[in-house]
């Protein structure tokens, strides 16, 4: 029997409500499906399952609001008998029950037990016209108290439930809490060190526009997907930037997922993740991130792409700012920055000239790396972008 | 194409990548991209649109050209002839 319980997505998610399941008992599952679509406080969130079997049984219903790790659906794996799972799920109930160790409870008592640890579980018992009900108001079960017989809750508890509702959650408020919660945790944990460099674009611009150049508008790169490749291929030289850190160590990565920083219009901002950048050729990159940008803004994105991220890129330039001081996205350890592309004087082989120039920064995690790395990692980035016709190749000795 | 209609199709583009633009609050002379607050890829995409609703193609060359609200207008007249 496999247990799938509700994921953290996100390093500030603590609960998620159920919007629509997208299976239903009998269904066949594998790795990567959706199963559910899931509101936290960011975002509606498409959440992956990555393991198969046959679905049993459902345990949330829509609306209902549950903590991350709480057990919301329970499936067979191949092969398995719905016979077997229910003999397994008494014995993983039994072993979670200390009173039924103890040997011979009152049967009184053990139902007591069985209903609070269900409580817990956010399992309360409702009826079924209460949990339509519900869903009708939008009332969370998880705040209602049943005043039913062993605390069922009914109909009428649904209705003075959401009659003294406070206002309707608003997702911008709680988008804001969950980015206060995040940064707070980044700048108490991590010691950050910034460092910033000034990149010429005399030969990426030219290129760029030379690839472009009668390119159908809709066929167009822009200029963030290079250096975006130029961040992962630098990354493959200096991995101790590309991971996470987790219990007192660090973990490299074992891809390189961009997370790539997108203002909301209505304000906020989510650092959704492009997977094996360092893999893909330019156009790929291109496509994934307009459709990556496209669907964070509609709020239509994947769990994985939420937690996948081993580094975060913002590029803050085109709101007119030369220079970004990031703070990282724990568990992450390093935040690139490139700010607003300006021409400006370059100094080159003794000539002063005219260039379009960026400038890049990187902010880092002094628990897992140091300034001098720093230095040769972003000293990296500004090789890279010079010779643009290789970024476009597949990954070459990583 | 009239002008009223040009107008329209412009400012239904717009709406879809930028929701809350009232054309009467735009200034027609100031550049379009600060007043929406549109970024690189909203920019793309509102060409892109524009592509699609008028048939213009509006070569990378060109984005100079087109600053303010007027700028476009008149860049847009032109194309469609």
């Amino acid at each position: 029997m496999i247990e799938f319980k509700l994921p953290s997505l996100g390093a500030e998610m603590d609960e998620g409500t159920l919007l629509e399941w997208k299976i239903r008992p009998g269904d066949h599952v594998k790795k990567g499906d959706v199963v559910a679509v899931v509101d936290t406080s960011k975002s509606a969130i498409d959440v992956e399952i990555w393991e198969q079997g046959t679905v049993w049984e459902l345990l949330i219903g829509v609306k209902e609001t549950v903590p991350v790790g709480t057990v919301i659906a329970r499936l067979l794996e191949p092969g398995e008998t719905p016979e077997h799972a229910a003999e397994e799920k008494q014995q993983r109930a039994a072993a979670m029950t200390p009173v039924a160790s103890a040997g011979a409870p009152a049967p009184a008592a053990l139902a007591g037990v069985i209903e609070a640890r269900a409580a817990t579980e956010s399992r309360q018992r409702t009826s079924p016209a209460a949990r339509k009900r519900a869903a009708e108001l939008g009332v969370d079960l998880a705040r209602v108290t049943g005043t039913g017989p062993q605390g069922v809750i009914n109909r009428d508890d649904i209705e003075r439930a959401a009659a003294s509702n406070a206002p309707a959650k608003n997702r911008w408020t709680e988008m804001r809490h969950a980015i206060a919660a995040a940064m707070a945790r980044s700048k108490r944990e991590i010691p950050h060190y910034y460092l910033a460099t000034d990149i010429p674009l005399v030969v990426l611009s030219r290129w760029l526009a030379g690839r472009n150049e009668g390119r159908s508008v809709a066929e167009r790169m822009l200029i963030a997907v290079p250096l975006l490749k130029a961040v992962a291929r630098a990354l493959a030289r200096y991995p101790e930037f590309n991971g996470h850190f987790r219990d007192g160590a660090f973990v490299p990565g074992s891809s390189v997922n961009l997370g790539v920083a997108i203002s909301l219009r209505q304000g906020g901002l989510i650092a959704p993740a492009i997977r094996d950048v360092d893999t893909v050729g330019l156009d790929e990159l291109m496509r994934r991130l307009v459709d990556l940008v496209a669907r964070a803004r509609a709020l239509t994105l994947r769990s994985s792409e939420m937690t996948d991220a081993t580094i975060t890129v913002t590029n803050l330039g085109d709101q007119g700012v030369e220079l970004v001081q990031g703070v990282i996205y724990p568990p992450q350890v390093a935040l690139v920055g490139f700010g607003k592309i300006t021409e400006r004087p370059w100094v080159e082989d003794g000539r002063i000239m005219v260039a379009p120039v960026v400038t890049a920064s990187l902010s880092a995690d002094h628990r897992v790396s140091d300034g001098h790395r720093g230095a040769l990692f972003l000293a990296e980035i500004a090789r890279l972008a010079q010779d643009p016709g290789k970024l476009d190749e597949p990954a070459v000795g990583r | 194409m009239n002008d009223a209609t040009l107008r329209q199709a412009f400012f239904a583009t717009l709406r879809r990548i930028a929701p809350e633009v009232a054309p009467e609050e735009l200034v027609p002379d100031r550049p379009l991209r600060d007043q929406v607050d549109l970024d690189s890829m909203d920019w793309l995409n509102f060409l892109v649109g524009l592509h699609a609703a008028l048939g213009v193609e509006i070569p990378e060359s060109d984005y100079a050209k087109l600053v303010t609200l007027d700028d476009m207008l008149a860049y847009l007249r032109g194309k469609l002839g």
